[in-house]
């Protein structure tokens, strides 16, 4: 894969946490409403996440999106793996796919 | 600047000529699109492969001029 030194922050923050999502904001407080919709979902499922607010880091803002060849933030990882941004997430929720996916990553997930 | 639905229908449809697309207008603002997209070329694709398509159909466009695309990919029944 190519050396762009910003892919290894990135890699670093994908392996070593479950899951993370780049988002805009904070999970506390989501600065943009498809970020949210998203934490809402884990939140919901009362899944532990890392929040990385690429607002923060403009290297990571633009990185995260060459890295998953995916032009949108927020951008959601289980396990190293890209899962997608809002619209599957939401997707994958509403059709009971999310949990069964969490599951088998060996993640617990409980309805609030 | 933002992108009209016409020419997101055009560029999709360029990328994917059996796609049925069914583009909704979100805010009025040329920004914030709903899309629905049908095509054969999403058979055995992942959901986040699908997107991409649509994505890479846009020739950057996503993300930039076009702030929001709720997208939602599917085969046809058939």
């Amino acid at each position: 894969m190519s050396d762009n030194p910003v892919f290894d922050r990135i890699r670093e923050e994908v392996e070593n946490n479950d899951v993370v999502l780049f988002m805009k904001g904070t999970p506390v407080f989501p600065q943009c409403g498809f970020s949210n919709a998203v934490v809402q979902v884990l939140t919901y499922l009362n899944v532990p996440f890392k929040g990385v607010n690429v607002l923060e880091d403009a290297d990571i803002r633009q990185g995260i999106k060459d890295f998953s060849d995916w032009p949108t933030i927020p951008q959601l990882y289980v396990k190293g793996e890209f899962v997608g941004g809002c619209d599957i997430v939401r997707e994958m929720f509403e059709q009971g796919e999310l949990r069964e996916f969490l599951a088998q990553k060996g993640i617990e997930t409980e309805a609030a | 600047m933002a992108m009209i639905a016409s020419d997101i229908e055009r560029l999709i449809k360029e990328a994917l000529p059996d796609a049925l697309v069914d583009i909704r207008d979100l805010a009025g603002d040329g920004d914030h699109y709903a899309a629905s997209v049908v095509s054969v070329a999403f058979k055995g694709k992942t959901r986040v492969q699908q997107h991409q398509m649509v994505y890479n159909a846009l020739k950057g466009g996503m993300g930039n001029e076009l702030h929001a695309l709720a997208l939602q990919t599917s085969v046809p029944e058939n």
